[in-house]
């Protein structure tokens, strides 16, 4: 099984969603974060005090899929998710040791 | 007796015409008295409702106007603690005015203060004082000018925000407003008051309704309070962004709105007067809101909804001396001068000499009250305010445009002992307050939050 970390744009989140139900991915876990890769942030004044915004709001999405079918959902998560300019965002993929489902105590990938 | 009877036909006419002309004339006058007290009756109604009114206004500037202005303005765990300085004081300095607070500023006492008449309302019922407000009883009058007693304080703590001790601030504010606001408030207002051009003044100075009493001694004091309690912990460096502008400005256009009891409340009557002072206040407000947000959009390319309701509160307070004696043009030029001085003191100036006034109270308060407390001295008509004659009954020329420049002396007079008292006052009393108690909350109940340090809760539990 492998791990999928998706940092997008905010707004970007719906077709996201959209294009992964269409290939039938539905289990996903969504969290609002912040950061910045080398997309630059924007200034904002306030009586005369400059502050630099770095920190820019981004969604990170984290999905636990089959092996055989990460290329398909990387794929089709990355197409959905583009705009073609800085701050579109990186996917990170990383091994899981297991899945274990809280109802039914299954687990492997039975459990996805 | 036939020679008689020829004359007592004339004479019963005569007799019974004089009777019945009595009779008239008597129902004549009594109706006039009626008439009279009728009118009387009427004018005190009229009076009495617009100052009550007044009153109400005068409150909501302080809760919730102030309240959400400067609690939008601090980072959210700091949102209770400044709302909480506001409020308090509608509790605490209600009690202090109550028992000896009025006397001390309205009775009749020395040029510089007021005697104890007063204690504890002695005397102050519903049958109006001549010297204040002939046509109100003179109970509204006191509350009338307790409203601003309680605000004068609250806005002080624009500059201590974010850093200072709870209990020390309820010591801070009853000393100040004994030593600092009774004071001059007696000087500018009371009867014999030193300042008092309407009420045996030396030195007659015009403040309509507090640029000196109220904007000077809180924003002067206010500077003094940021430099002796120091900057807040990572002040500059750490971003220190408003947390909710939106509050701030729901509380801009309440203390815009509660303003027109401030300033056209001050005419203690719903006359003319009033209506002046309205229109000045109003004018004011809107010029200098344009003012500052046409100042930052040459200096920064955008104007802000920060800028726009921070200058229209600096109009507000410059336009606060001259409502009841200047024109309407004059009321939007005072406007947009107090508009672009404030930017400047807010902006450049604050960032030049390194000080942490929090919430600007010295940049806003003290500066524009100074502008407009001078500006007064120049735009002071008696075409808008007669109430000053001469033995003959003439109104005697005001300010500079009235053909009496040496007005602006004494305006000047008045802003240099504003001026003087806040800074020694407040100096004092801190010394004093953090002596006994210690003014400053500690460095970790400071990062904590004073919401959770002093007062044991938190602004905002969005996820309960």
């Amino acid at each position: 099984m492998k791990k999928i970390e998706a940092i997008i744009q905010p707004h970007k989140l719906d077709e996201v969603k959209e294009a992964l139900k269409g290939i039938g991915v539905d289990g996903m876990t969504i969290i609002e974060v912040r950061g910045h890769g080398r997309q630059k942030g924007h200034k904002e004044v306030y009586r005369g005090m400059e502050y630099q915004v770095d920190l820019l709001p981004k969604i990170k999405l984290e999905l636990v899929v089959p092996d055989a079918r990460l290329d398909e959902i990387t794929r089709t998560l990355s197409a959905s998710a583009r705009t073609g300019k800085l701050g579109d965002g990186k996917i990170f993929v990383s091994d899981v040791m297991d899945a274990i489902r809280i109802r039914n105590d299954d687990t492997g990938e039975a459990a996805l | 007796m036939k020679s008689m009877c020829k004359y007592l036909l004339p004479i019963l006419v005569a007799l019974s015409a004089s009777s019945l002309w009595a009779d008239t004339a008597t129902s004549v006058d009594a109706r006039l008295n009626a008439l009279d007290a009728a009118t009387k009756s009427a004018q005190l109604s009229g009076d009495n409702a617009w100052m009550l009114t007044s009153c109400a206004l005068v409150l909501l500037m302080t809760g919730p106007g102030l309240a959400l202005f400067y609690g939008g303005l601090v980072r959210s765990k700091n949102v209770l603690s400044t709302m909480m300085h506001s409020f308090v004081l509608m509790g605490v300095i209600t009690v202090l005015w109550a028992v000896y607070g009025y006397s001390l500023a309205f009775a009749e006492g020395t040029p510089f203060i007021g005697d104890f008449r007063y204690l504890f309302l002695n005397g102050v019922g519903t049958a109006p004082n001549p010297d204040y407000g002939a046509t109100v009883p003179h109970e509204t009058y006191m509350i009338f000018q307790l409203m601003f007693a309680i605000i004068t304080p609250a806005l002080i703590s624009g500059a201590f925000a974010e850093r200072m001790k709870f209990s020390a601030m309820l010591l801070f504010t009853c000393l100040w407003a004994t030593v600092v606001y009774f004071p001059m408030a007696h000087m500018v207002w009371g009867k014999g008051g030193f300042l008092n051009a309407f009420l045996g003044g030396k030195v007659p100075c015009f403040d309509f309704a507090g640029g000196t009493v109220v904007h000077i001694t809180s924003g002067v004091s206010a500077l003094v309070c940021a430099l002796y309690l120091g900057k807040r912990v990572g002040f500059p460096r750490e971003p220190m962004k408003p947390h909710n502008l939106v509050l701030s400005v729901v509380g801009a256009c309440l203390l815009w709105f509660g303003w027109f009891g401030f300033n056209a409340g001050s005419a203690v009557s719903a006359s003319g007067l009033a209506a002046s002072a309205f229109v000045a206040t109003h004018f004011g407000a809107a010029a200098a809101a344009l003012g500052w947000m046409f100042a930052e959009w040459v200096k920064h390319g955008k104007p802000s909804m920060l800028g726009g309701i921070s200058g229209a509160v600096a109009g507000l307070v410059a336009i606060t001396p001259a409502s009841g004696f200047v024109k309407p043009f004059p009321a939007l030029l005072i406007g947009f001068i107090a508009g672009i001085v404030c930017y400047f003191m807010v902006t450049t100036v604050k960032s030049r000499f390194g000080y942490d006034d929090t919430l600007d109270a010295f940049g806003v308060h003290g500066a524009g009250g100074t502008v407009g407390a001078l500006l007064t001295g120049v735009f002071a008509t008696n075409l808008i305010n007669d109430s000053l004659k001469d033995s003959a009954g003439k109104a005697l020329p005001l300010g500079w445009v009235d053909g009496h420049p040496g007005q602006v002396v004494n305006q000047l007079i008045a802003v240099v002992i504003a001026w003087g008292l806040a800074i020694v006052g407040t100096l004092v009393i801190l010394k004093i307050v953090d002596l006994v108690i210690g003014v400053r909350a500690t460095q970790d109940q400071e990062r904590e939050g004073l919401d959770l340090s002093m007062h044991g809760e938190e602004g905002y539990n969005l996820e309960a």
